[in-house]
This record gives C-alpha cells, sequence and structure tokens, in this order.
C-alpha cells in the first residue's frame, strides 16, 4: 500500500475516463427506466392490494411479500438465466433481439423496485382520512374513479419522498446488472481496474459518482419536505 | 426438456444447495448465506451501536466525521463495498479470505444501517428519562447507558430484525467473489447441468424466500407483541 503510486489521471482523462462516463450513463438510463415502469407497476399492485375483492387483494399480497424477500441478484439471474421456459414464444424472440441483458435488468429492477413502491404508496394512502373515500363513493364515483382523482393524487404528493429514496436504492441496486455483463458504472469501473490495475482511482471514481447522485437527490428531497409538504400542511 | 419442471435436478443437489460439500469439505450453500449473515448481523450490531452514538455525539469532533462515513456508506451501493474491501484488505493486511471480506464488507454497510436504526430507538425515548436520569446524579453517558439505551434498543429489536432479513438477501452478493453461498452454488449447478436454470433459480428464489419471511413474519410478531407491552 505505502509504494502504490497514484496516477488520477487514468480515470480522468482518455480511454478509461470515456469507459466510466459511459458507465454513468448507463446507470442512469438503467434506473431511470426501471424507476418509471416500477412505479407504474407499483401502483398497480397498491391498488389491487387495497381492493374490495379478496382474490385480487390476494394476489397482490403474495406478489409483494415474495419479490421483498427474494435477493434482487437472484431475481435478475432467474429473468437472464430462467425465463425463457415460462415466457411466451413472441416475447423471447423480441427479447433476443433487444439488448437482452439490458431488458432482463429492467425487468428485474423493475419487479423488484414495484413491490417496495407499493407499500409506500399504499402507506400514502391509507394516511389518507377514510372519510375521503366515502365522500367520493357517496358523491357517485366509482372504487377506481375515486382513487383515480381523490385519493391518489393526494396519496402520491405524501409519497415522492418514499419514492425519491426508492429511486436512490433503484440507483444503487442496478449495479448488479454488472452481473450478467450490462456494462453500467460498477462494471466499467471493474474493467478499468483490471485493465490498469488502477483499482484504487477506478473504485474511487464510481464511488464518488454514486455518492454524488445520493447526496444530490436527498437534498432535493429535503427541499421538497420544507418547501412543499410545509407549504401543504399551512394551507 | 422431457418435463416442464424437472424436479429430478433439484433433488439430486439437495444436500449441495443446503450445506455444499459440509462435513467432508467446507461449509456452503444455505449454511454458509446462514452463517455470513449471522456473523455480520453480530458484529454490524455492535457496529451500528456505536455508529449511531458517536452520530448524536455533543462533540462536533466526533459527530461529523461519524455522519459523513454513515452518509458515505449509505450513497454507495454493496457491491462498490465489497470491491473496496476485495482490493483494499489483501493491500493491507496480506492475504483474506473471501468470507472473511464479505463479512467485512457486509458488517461495515449494514452497520451504516443499523446507525439509523439506533438513533430512532433512541430518540424514541422521552427525554424527561435522560433529564431525570442526570438529575439524580448520574453522568450523561450513564444516563445513556442503563436508563436509555436498554429502553431504546428493545423498541429496536422489530427494526433489527429486518436489517437480519436484508442481509441474508445482501449475502447473494457474496457470489460476485466467489464465495460458495446459496447464490454461487446455485450457478454453479447452473453451469454443470447447463439445461435447468428455470428450475434452479426459482428453487433457490423459494428457500431465500422462506427463510426470509420467517424472519419478517417473526418482526411483525414483535412489533405487535411491544405495542401491546407498551399499551398496557
Amino acid at each position: 500500500m505505502l509504494n502504490y503510486q497514484f496516477d488520477w489521471s487514468t480515470v480522468t482523462s482518455g480511454k478509461y475516463f470515456d469507459w466510466l462516463a459511459s458507465g454513468v450513463k448507463v446507470t442512469l438510463q438503467l434506473s431511470a427506466l426501471s424507476i418509471v415502469l416500477a412505479f407504474i407497476l407499483g401502483l398497480l399492485i397498491a391498488v389491487m392490494r387495497m381492493s374490495n375483492n379478496k382474490p385480487v387483494r390476494w394476489i397482490a399480497h403474495a406478489y409483494l411479500e415474495f419479490f421483498r424477500n427474494t435477493p434482487l441478484l437472484v431475481q435478475i439471474f432467474f429473468w437472464y438465466f430462467g425465463s425463457y421456459k415460462i415466457l411466451p414464444t413472441a416475447v423471447n424472440d423480441w427479447l433476443n433481439s433487444t439488448n437482452f441483458e439490458f431488458a432482463a435488468a429492467v425487468i428485474a429492477l423493475t419487479i423488484y423496485t414495484s413491490a417496495f413502491i407499493a407499500e409506500d404508496i399504499r402507506s400514502g394512502v391509507l394516511s389518507i382520512p377514510k372519510e375521503q373515500m366515502e365522500a367520493a363513493r357517496s358523491a357517485g364515483f366509482s372504487y377506481l374513479r375515486s382513487m383515480q382523482y381523490i385519493i391518489l393524487p393526494q396519496a402520491v404528493r405524501l409519497t415522492v419522498p418514499p419514492l425519491v429514496n426508492q429511486f436512490l436504492n433503484l440507483a444503487k441496486n442496478s449495479s448488479l446488472a454488472m452481473t450478467i455483463g450490462v456494462m453500467e458504472l460498477t462494471y466499467q469501473a471493474r474493467q478499468v481496474e483490471s485493465y490498469t490495475f488502477k483499482g484504487f482511482e477506478a473504485f474511487t471514481a464510481a464511488t464518488v459518482v454514486y455518492v454524488a447522485i445520493s447526496l444530490v437527490i436527498t437534498a432535493l428531497v429535503n427541499i421538497y419536505n420544507e418547501k412543499v409538504l410545509n407549504i401543504h400542511k399551512a394551507a | 426438456m422431457d418435463q416442464f419442471f424437472n424436479i429430478s435436478v433439484i433433488a439430486d443437489n439437495f444436500t449441495y444447495f443446503m450445506i455444499g460439500r459440509f462435513p467432508n469439505g467446507p461449509l456452503g450453500g444455505l449454511g454458509l448465506t446462514l452463517y455470513l449473515a449471522s456473523v455480520s448481523c453480530v458484529l454490524s450490531f455492535f457496529g451500528g451501536l456505536i455508529l449511531g452514538l458517536l452520530s448524536i455525539s455533543r462533540f462536533r469532533a466526533v459527530r461529523y466525521p461519524a455522519v459523513a462515513f454513515i452518509n458515505l456508506v449509505r450513497g454507495m451501493p454493496l457491491l462498490m463495498v465489497i470491491f473496496w474491501m476485495y482490493f483494499l484488505l489483501p493491500a493491507l493486511f496480506g492475504k483474506v479470505a473471501e468470507s472473511q471480506t464479505v463479512i467485512m464488507a457486509l458488517t461495515l454497510f449494514t452497520s451504516a444501517y443499523m446507525s439509523r436504526i439506533v438513533v430512532a430507538g433512541i430518540e424514541g425515548i422521552p427525554k424527561g428519562q435522560t433529564e431525570a436520569a442526570i438529575s439524580t446524579g448520574l453522568k450523561p453517558w450513564q444516563a445513556m447507558l442503563y436508563i436509555v439505551l436498554p429502553q431504546g434498543l428493545r423498541n429496536m429489536i422489530p427494526s433489527f430484525v429486518n436489517q437480519f432479513v436484508s442481509l441474508i438477501k445482501d449475502t447473494s452478493l457474496a457470489f460476485i467473489v466467489g464465495v460458495s453461498e446459496l447464490t454461487h452454488v446455485g450457478t454453479q449447478i447452473n453451469n454443470r447441468t447447463m439445461a435447468y436454470p428455470t428450475e434452479i433459480f426459482v428453487f433457490i428464489a423459494l428457500i431465500y424466500f422462506i427463510v426470509c419471511y420467517a424472519f419478517t413474519s417473526l418482526s411483525r410478531w414483535l412489533e405487535q407483541r411491544l405495542a401491546w407491552r407498551k399499551a398496557i
């Protein structure tokens, strides 16, 4: 360690910088695409979880428990190696025609994250007074329409901070995609290390990017909490 | 591909999935997963306790570095922490076994999360307790150690169990440095048999699910019990 020669120029310029930069790009693409899909899926599961229909509720509950209590890595491996048997041929053909590593990572991250998002949305909805739903129903809205126009718009506002946290988790979790060969940030840092033996520099660069993403977004959540939710409370 | 779900690949390798080559060889499979999770859990309990206490210290010189460290680790993916350890530990201490690298990484990572649980648990105890303790003549550290922590720790138990569940899931990342825990065993058998990835990964997912769900339910039960005890 003591006779280690630091060479920061390895990661701040040239080919290896380009590798890391492309890794950052893939990490952000993977996280952004997955969070959007996970939000939509999570919303659906949350609504199913609160449905009055017992089988629907039970399916949503089983989905939540299963995907929350299984490691993401195993889920990634399942979608990457094992999903072809349970998916229809048309879907398999389509997946193979795309960048399958990336697609498998998106599917796994989406499903894993949606289970956590659904619970966040549900606790947001549960914090909306029950009378709101009763009033909406008595005003003639159906259950789904009451959810859509009355409950969810209010709940989603409260759910923004935990959702942003889920996005942070997702950005960090996306590093697992390297195990199936998605060339995201951690993959590239590892790659730079094996080509240059400058592991300290490469890992520092990747760590700085991850921590920067996390600090910036945490700061934004704090601002949102103070400005938006406080204004909401005062009004 | 003679049948849709081939059970025999699971049945043939069942012992290997559960305990690896133990007792004739090193522990592996689910046994190693639970071993890694348990050791890291105990270590990160103490790590989290120390970090948590440091991060609410009255002295800025203590508090700031602790908070900075916690935020640094919480901002990093666990995989990154494992690579750091994998790279740094040999440079600092010479040869380190892979499983120890993983235990160190999991401990460091989980300690940062545990510290937040500890802080929340301490903050959940009314201020009056500390004030009363100090007015009876205890020093601030004695008030923390003998009055606040024993009560706070009890409230933290459900969160600790949840963290243990996360740890069990996180041990799957030990796969990346070649520690033969459950996920690694699964990929190994998958590479050897080639034809049954669906069966193998569904089976592994189910095992993780059974173990994790048991602990999740335990944590919920404890939470209810604690709420009930507080109510009387």
